[in-house]
C-alpha cells in the first residue's frame, strides 16, 4: 500500500536542478497541484521534459512564468509566448523534439531500450548532429532514450496500491512517463479502494508508482 | 476573394478527398474546417493526436469534459465507437502507416513536393508538435493553404524555410488551384471557378506542369 503525501511534501522531494518529466497536453491531463506546489516552493533550474509548456498561467505555463525552468525538452511552445520570449532572451534552453519521437524516447528510457530509429526528422533541422542508421535500405535517425529523476503524472483515479486509470485525452504522455523516472509521483483526481479498478482497466500498474498525492481538498 | 471565402473553397475541396471508412487527422485552424463539409454519416473517423480516435463536434454549453479536447485544446465530444489512446499509441498509428490521411497547413511547398510548415527562423518558433511525424507517416498528406501570403508566393522552386519532412506530399489545395506533386514536378490538376491558368502561374514561383485543359474545381 502507498502512503498519500501532500503536494508540498512532494515538491520538497524535488531538488533544484532536477530533471522532471511532467504529463499533459496543453494543460489537459497535467498534475496541476504538483505544479502549483513546485511554484510555491520556489523551485529553480529544473530541466522540464513534457509535450508542451501549455499557456501562460495554466498547467506547466505556471512553472515557466515562475522562472523554475532553465531547460525544456518539448515538442511545442507555440501557445506560450512567455516560453518563446525566455528562449530568445537565453533564460530557457529549449530543445524541440517531434512529438512522436519525444514519446518514444521517453518510452525507450523506461523500457530498457538503447534508443529509437525513426524516419521522422530526416532531412530537417532535427537531423543535425544525429547518427543516421540504414536498415534494409531504409534510412532512420537514431534518437536516444530519455530518463528523468522524477515523473509527475496525472491520472483519473488511483487505488491504494497506486494502480492508475486515465480518462479520454488525459492519457497523453502520462502512462509512458510513469516508466521512465527514478521517482514517480502520481496525482489522481480520485483515490479508491483496491478492487474498484478492475485489472483490465489498469493502464499503469501500481508497481511503477512511488508516491500518490493525497486527495484534493 | 475574401479570406473567409478562400478558406471555405479550400475546406470544401479537401473534403472531397475524404472517403467513407477513412481515418483522418486534421490540423489546427483551416484544416479543421474540412470536417464541416462532410456528410453526417460519412463513416469517417477523425484522430486527434493528443489521444482520441473518433473525435466529435463541440459539446453543448456547460457539458464540456476537461479531459476531452482536440489537439488545439478545444473541447470536443467522442463519437460512438471512439477509442482513447496514449501518445505512444497515437504516434504509432501515425508513424506506422495506419492513418489514411492528414490535412495540414503550409508555409511553403516546393517543386519536389516538400513541405515547410513549422518555423520561420528568427520570427516564429512554435515547435513542430506532431507535424513531422504526420508528414513522415500518414498514407496521404494533403496541404491546405492559401495560395500566396501577402503577395509572397508559397508554392516555390525550393523551400527557403526549414523543411517538415523530405517526403513528397500527396496534394496541395488552395483557393486558386489543386496541385499534385509528382516525380515530374508540380502538376496543375484543377483551377478554382473564375481563376485562369495564367492567374495561378502569376501567383506561383515554382514551375507548374500544365497538360491540356485544366478543369474547374467542383465545389458542391
Amino acid at each position: 500500500m502507498k502512503t498519500a503525501i501532500r503536494a508540498d511534501a512532494a515538491a520538497a522531494m524535488i531538488p533544484d536542478g532536477a530533471t522532471v518529466l511532467i504529463g499533459g497536453f496543453m494543460a489537459v491531463g497535467t498534475p496541476h497541484r504538483l505544479i502549483e506546489a513546485l511554484v510555491r516552493r520556489g523551485a529553480r533550474n529544473l530541466t522540464l521534459i513534457a509535450n508542451d509548456t501549455a499557456m501562460p498561467g495554466k498547467g506547466i505555463g505556471k512553472l515557466i512564468s515562475a522562472g523554475a525552468v532553465s531547460r525544456a525538452i518539448v515538442s511545442h511552445i507555440g501557445l506560450n509566448p512567455e516560453t518563446q520570449a525566455k528562449m530568445i532572451a537565453g533564460e530557457i534552453d529549449v530543445e524541440l523534439v517531434p512529438q512522436g519521437t519525444l514519446v518514444e524516447r521517453i518510452r525507450a528510457g523506461g523500457v530498457g531500450l538503447g534508443g529509437v530509429l525513426t524516419a521522422t526528422g530526416l532531412g530537417t533541422p532535427v537531423e543535425e548532429g544525429k547518427t543516421v542508421v540504414e536498415v534494409d535500405g531504409q534510412r532512420f535517425l537514431l534518437e536516444k532514450p530519455i530518463r528523468a529523476d522524477f515523473a509527475l503524472i496525472a491520472a483519473r483515479q488511483a487505488d491504494y496500491l497506486g494502480n492508475l486509470q486515465y480518462s479520454l485525452t488525459a492519457h497523453n504522455f502520462n502512462p509512458i512517463m510513469a516508466l521512465s523516472a527514478e521517482t514517480v509521483i502520481a496525482e489522481p483526481d480520485l483515490i479508491v479502494p483496491v478492487g474498484v479498478i478492475p485489472p483490465d482497466a489498469v493502464r499503469t500498474p501500481g508497481v511503477l508508482v512511488d508516491h500518490l498525492l493525497e486527495r484534493a481538498a | 476573394m475574401s479570406v473567409v471565402d478562400a478558406k471555405e473553397v479550400i475546406a470544401r475541396r479537401v473534403a472531397q478527398e475524404i472517403h467513407p471508412g477513412m481515418l483522418v487527422n486534421l490540423g489546427i485552424g483551416l484544416p479543421s474546417m474540412v470536417a464541416h463539409y462532410l456528410p453526417r454519416d460519412s463513416g469517417v473517423f477523425f484522430q486527434a493526436e493528443n489521444g482520441v480516435i473518433g473525435l466529435g463536434a463541440r459539446p453543448p454549453e456547460g457539458m464540456e469534459d476537461a479531459s476531452l479536447t482536440d489537439a488545439g485544446g478545444g473541447f470536443v465530444t467522442a463519437v460512438p465507437g471512439a477509442a482513447s489512446i496514449d501518445s505512444a499509441m497515437s504516434f504509432g498509428i501515425i508513424r506506422g502507416g495506419h492513418l489514411d490521411m492528414t490535412v495540414l497547413g503550409g508555409l511553403q511547398v516546393d517543386e519536389r513536393g516538400f513541405l515547410a510548415n513549422w518555423m520561420v527562423p528568427g520570427k516564429m518558433v512554435p515547435g513542430m508538435g506532431g507535424a513531422m511525424d504526420l508528414v513522415a507517416g500518414a498514407r496521404r498528406v494533403i496541404v491546405a493553404m492559401v495560395h500566396a501570403a501577402k503577395g509572397d508566393a508559397k508554392i516555390v522552386p525550393e523551400c527557403t524555410l526549414p523543411l517538415t519532412a523530405t517526403r513528397r506530399v500527396s496534394l496541395v489545395v488552395t483557393e486558386m488551384a489543386v496541385i499534385e506533386p509528382t516525380e515530374a514536378g508540380l502538376v496543375l490538376r484543377e483551377r478554382a471557378p473564375g481563376v485562369s491558368v495564367e492567374d495561378i502561374r502569376a501567383a506561383t514561383t515554382a514551375r507548374l506542369v500544365v497538360e491540356g485543359d485544366i478543369p474547374e474545381m467542383r465545389l458542391d
